[in-house]
């Protein structure tokens, strides 16, 4: 078999402009809500004001006499039909629309639907909802007080205080051990940290159009989704429909970043609206909703110790961490990590000992624990050694790039076992740092900054040096809702040698439309323009667990390229029966197969798809398809070393960032255009939460900046240029080598522009800023040591 | 509630309707015309996804009703490509990288055009301030500023002035 891909040829490698633009740049792209269809209806929520209260009454009478309305549907209504309450993706139970017990602002009540946006709105506002305010818990901390009141009575049999879980791993003992040495001879560092919640905001909102055909009894529900076959099961398990009479479409969708992983209480309102009307229905959330009712992320209280020699080589790792799920624990991650990847903690660093412990609270705030553009909660452990690294060279007068390189894992310890027992597929950090170094001349910014400091001017130099961990499976270790993480393709070349595929992913702007031809394309020699992937709906394509996670290169991508393998090997013997030869007298050029020795003396790809449709030797099935699941052997692990330099405003603590550079190592790279938009992206969603976004509450509950105008999404006033530069380390058991890129950039910028505020006010004792690094933040620090100017 | 008989010029077409007093613009565009490139992704008139021309200036059309659009000539995303020829700024978009899952693309084409229009030579910086009442949030951008320059450049060099025939 030839299994020697020429790369850099017909696509791969290339910046192949994209397929899905052509309808994007001209509007007709299809989201969710550009879905109407004949008699359609529409749904809208009534929420509840209190973030806790008992429900005492709910009076409908009034919305029922709104004209337009057609039914108003209440919890009650959910009970007796057994879909009150739903599973998370977390073995939890959420709340559909609430019965007796409204548990955070914004909670789900009750489902108008009307035969217009308007008219559900007005019913909306005339559904009458009685409530007695119970003692709100906000504070993760109090939750755990033996007097807080129990927030989830509903499920005290199984949890009787409002601690969800604890889970640790690591060797407490050995580490432990490791500590007390380093007290003695060596050195330990302390630090708490904070890391808010916050919400991925994708600009399009979530929603739903569900269509159920009474005759028939198929539903299709086109709804913005990141995992549409997960949904599909779901639906499935819950609402106990048959699955094969289940059609879930994710049209095109305006982004995820994780917020459109889980299944939410609307899209099953709507759902039954529709089996109750006998109509399509469609629910939109508004952008207050989604922020205030809709899965955030992060909200970590992390407590970490470090133990390391008096030189600053490191040797453990000690890490306690407050997780606050909200009202109900809807994270969504694999089962058998109640904390995600978050054990990835040691990063980039060869650490001997770690042990990491979590415990997760119910609050009185809106569930989630989702990813915001990360692999499980890798943001939150790279965010801490990052912050961890900085510190230690801080309090040991060391050069925080000195350190690192004394400490990184080194390129020949790869495949590298980590303390907390991950296998780190292939890396090269120094290599990563010092690109990075060279390209922003880190030696010359150190110069400028002392020559700055001197002058009373502050400035700052950041470096995260992080190391990812995406494309979950493998299957036995990584399931969502039990099922295990593969992915897969369907690859079709038609007679003619135009090919037509299907994956299990699903793209909500990373371009796989693009990068999975681009993918088949190199493995069968052709131009991409002769390959279209489709995606998104659950009819068509093969089952997979969907985008999310960075896994749809690792995980998708390696189905498709093995797909498309299959489809060569089958076109191999179609060529040596037609050529008269035997199969491994033959070579494979890319698109053509031809005997050895006698280049003359070959068949096209495209000859043979015509001729597994027109002169299949007989002992083969004609045609020419191939379906692939791919289980990978392990996780990839994408790295890479960011350097920022930052001005701080002594008159109003504004932080300027001046550069940032970027260099990532995704292993292989598809499409470099792509792989560029990625970063850009990617780091923008990590300057937010660093510097403007955070979803804060009231001590009574309420949504602090619940919308665009008060959660700041940054503008192209905030965003610096980003520069960005690669290495690249292919990963060793992806059938291409890729490792995937979407999320790298969010996981590994917040602290390389923490890391370089910090630096610019280190002088002054300052140990670390907890995100968002707000002007006032800064401005206080100046106050405080007399540094502000007007 | 009042109806309102309206009669506007989108891209070039004249459409009239009998709308509610409350029917926002950009609902009547989607809703009612199956104009859906325009795209809503907030209630604050923040993210400029529903962003059209109205008489030449960019318009969050959320924050209009329809009945304020009655003899107004409008453009949408659907009315910049001509006789199957692409406005240069869907050129740049796509050329540059400038879009990545689309939704917010219309608008800030619409944005673009409206500022090229006004400032057919913007400075980076210009593109900034001028894009910076529409939220991206998968490109960073870095890009979109790119499509903008090379749509700039692009008009330049046709010396031809952009949008919105049927414009101020």
């Amino acid at each position: 078999m030839a299994t020697e891909v020429p790369k850099f040829k017909h696509g791969l490698g290339e910046s192949y402009k994209r397929k899905e633009d052509a309808r994007f740049i001209r509007g007709q792209g299809n989201y969710v809500d550009d879905v109407q269809l004949p008699g359609m209806l529409y749904g809208d929520i009534v929420r509840s004001p209190y973030a806790h209260a008992l429900i005492t009454s709910i009076d409908i009478s009034a919305a029922l006499q709104v004209p337009g309305v057609v039914a108003v549907i209440t919890g009650k209504d959910l009970e007796a039909a057994g879909l009150a309450w739903m599973p998370t993706l977390s073995a939890d139970m959420e709340a559909v629309l609430a019965v007796e017990r409204v548990h955070f602002q914004m909670q789900e009540v009750a489902f108008v639907v009307a035969t217009s946006r308007y008219a559900a709105a007005d019913g909306v506002a005339m559904v009458d909802v009685d409530y007695e305010p119970l003692q709100v818990v906000v504070d993760p901390w109090k939750a755990l007080e033996p007097d807080a009141p129990l927030l989830r009575p509903d499920k005290k049999e199984k949890q009787p205080t409002n601690q969800i879980y604890h889970w640790e791993t690591g060797d407490r003992e050995g580490t432990d051990a490791t500590f007390t040495d380093a007290e003695t001879n060596g050195v330990v560092i302390k630090q708490d940290m904070y890391i808010p919640r916050i919400h991925p905001a994708p600009i399009e909102t979530c929603g739903c159009v569900a269509d159920y055909n009474r005759v028939t009894g198929k539903l299709t529900a086109w709804i913005t989704s990141q995992a549409p076959h997960v949904h599909r099961t779901l639906f499935a398990m819950v609402a106990g429909l048959p699955e094969h009479r289940i059609r879930i479409i994710s049209p095109d969708v305006g982004g995820g970043f994780g917020n459109k992983v889980p299944i939410y209480p609307g899209y099953v309102c709507a759902v039954v609206a529709s089996i109750k009307t006998g109509k399509p229905v469609k629910w939109i959330e508004d952008r207050t909703e989604n922020i205030g009712s809709t899965g955030f992320a992060r909200d970590y209280h992390i407590h970490a110790e470090l133990a390391a020699d008096k030189d600053g080589t490191v040797k453990a790792l000690r890490v306690h961490t407050l997780a606050d799920h909200g009202a109900f624990d809807a994270a969504a991650q694999p089962t058998k990590f109640p904390a995600g990847l978050f054990h990835i903690c040691t990063g980039s660093y060869d650490f001997k000992q770690a042990f990491v412990e979590v415990d997760a609270v119910h609050t009185n705030k809106a569930p989630g624990g989702i990813a915001y553009r990360c692999s499980f909660r890798v943001t939150e452990a790279s965010y801490l050694i990052e912050r961890m690294m900085d510190t230690l060279a801080h309090d040991l007068g060391k050069d925080a790039a000195e350190l690192r390189l004394q400490n990184f894992i080194q390129p020949e310890a790869f495949p590298y076992r980590s303390a907390l027992d991950w296998t780190y597929d292939s890396g090269n950090y120094e290599a990563a740092l010092r690109l990075a170094m060279k390209n922003i001349d880190y030696e010359g910014l150190r110069r400028e900054q002392l020559e700055k400091r001197a002058r009373g001017e502050l400035m700052g130099i950041g470096i995260s040096s992080f190391t990812e961990i995406v494309g979950a499976g493998p299957g036995k270790h990584f399931d969502i809702a039990g099922i295990q993480m593969f992915d897969s393709c369907e690859v079709r070349v038609h007679p003619t040698g135009k090919v037509l595929a299907r994956i299990g992913v699903q793209t909500q702007g990373q371009g796989h439309e693009t990068t999975f031809a681009q993918i088949i394309a190199a493995e069968l020699g052709l131009s991409p323009d002769d390959v279209d992937v489709e995606h998104g709906d659950t009819d068509t394509a093969p089952y997979g667990l969907g985008t999310y996670a960075s896994r749809s290169t690792p995980v998708g991508g390696a189905a498709t390229a093995l797909a498309a393998r299959k489809v060569r090997d089958k076109a191999k013997k179609i060529a040596a029966y037609l050529l008269e030869v035997h199969e491994e007298d033959l070579e494979w050029e890319p698109g053509r197969f031809y005997v050895k020795g006698v280049l003359g003396k070959g068949m096209t790809i495209q000859e043979l798809a015509l001729a597994a449709y027109t002169r299949c030797p007989p002992f083969l099935e004609p045609g020419l398809e191939a379906v692939n699941y791919y289980d990978p052997p392990n996780l990839t692990y994408p790295f890479g070393s960011y350097i920022c330099v930052v001005d701080l405003d002594r008159g109003t603590g504004q932080v300027h960032i001046r550069r940032f550079m970027a260099v990532d190592d995704c292993g292989t790279v598809i499409n470099p255009m792509v792989v560029e938009g990625q970063i850009h992206g990617g780091l923008t969603q990590g300057l937010a939460p660093a510097l403007y976004e955070e979803l804060s509450y009231d001590e009574l509950g309420n949504i602090q900046g619940g919308n665009f105008q008060d959660y700041l999404v940054p503008t192209a006033m905030e965003t610096p240029n980003w520069e960005i530069d690669r290495t690249v380390t292919p990963s060793p058991h992806h059938p291409i080598g890729a490792k995937g890129i979407g999320e790298s950039p969010t996981v590994g910028a917040p602290q390389a522009i923490v890391n370089a505020v910090v630096d610019a006010l280190a002088h002054l004792g300052v140990r670390h800023i907890d995100i968002p690094i707000t002007p006032w933040k800064v401005w206080k620090i100046l106050q405080e040591h007399g540094l502000t100017t007007d | 509630m009042s109806k309102h008989h309206i009669r506007v010029t989108i891209n070039g077409t004249v459409y009239e309707s009998d709308v509610d007093s409350r029917t926002l613009l950009v609902h009547w565009l989607r809703d009612d015309l199956r104009l859906t490139g325009t795209h809503i992704g907030c209630d604050t008139t923040s993210c400029g996804a529903c962003t059209i021309i109205v008489d030449g200036k960019a318009t969050k059309s959320c924050t209009m009703f329809a009945v304020q659009a009655d003899e107004r000539e409008l453009m949408t995303i659907e009315g910049l490509e001509q006789n199957n020829e692409l406005h240069p700024i869907q050129e740049g978009f796509y050329q540059k990288h400038g879009l990545q899952c689309g939704f917010c693309t219309p608008g800030m084409m619409m944005t673009s055009v409206a500022l090229l229009k006004r400032n057919p030579h913007p400075s980076e910086q210009e593109i900034r301030v001028g894009i910076s009442g529409n939220l991206c949030r998968c490109t960073g951008y870095v890009n979109i500023i790119k499509a903008v320059q090379y749509a700039a450049e692009k008009m330049e060099a046709a010396k031809q002035v952009p949008v919105a025939e049927g414009g101020d």
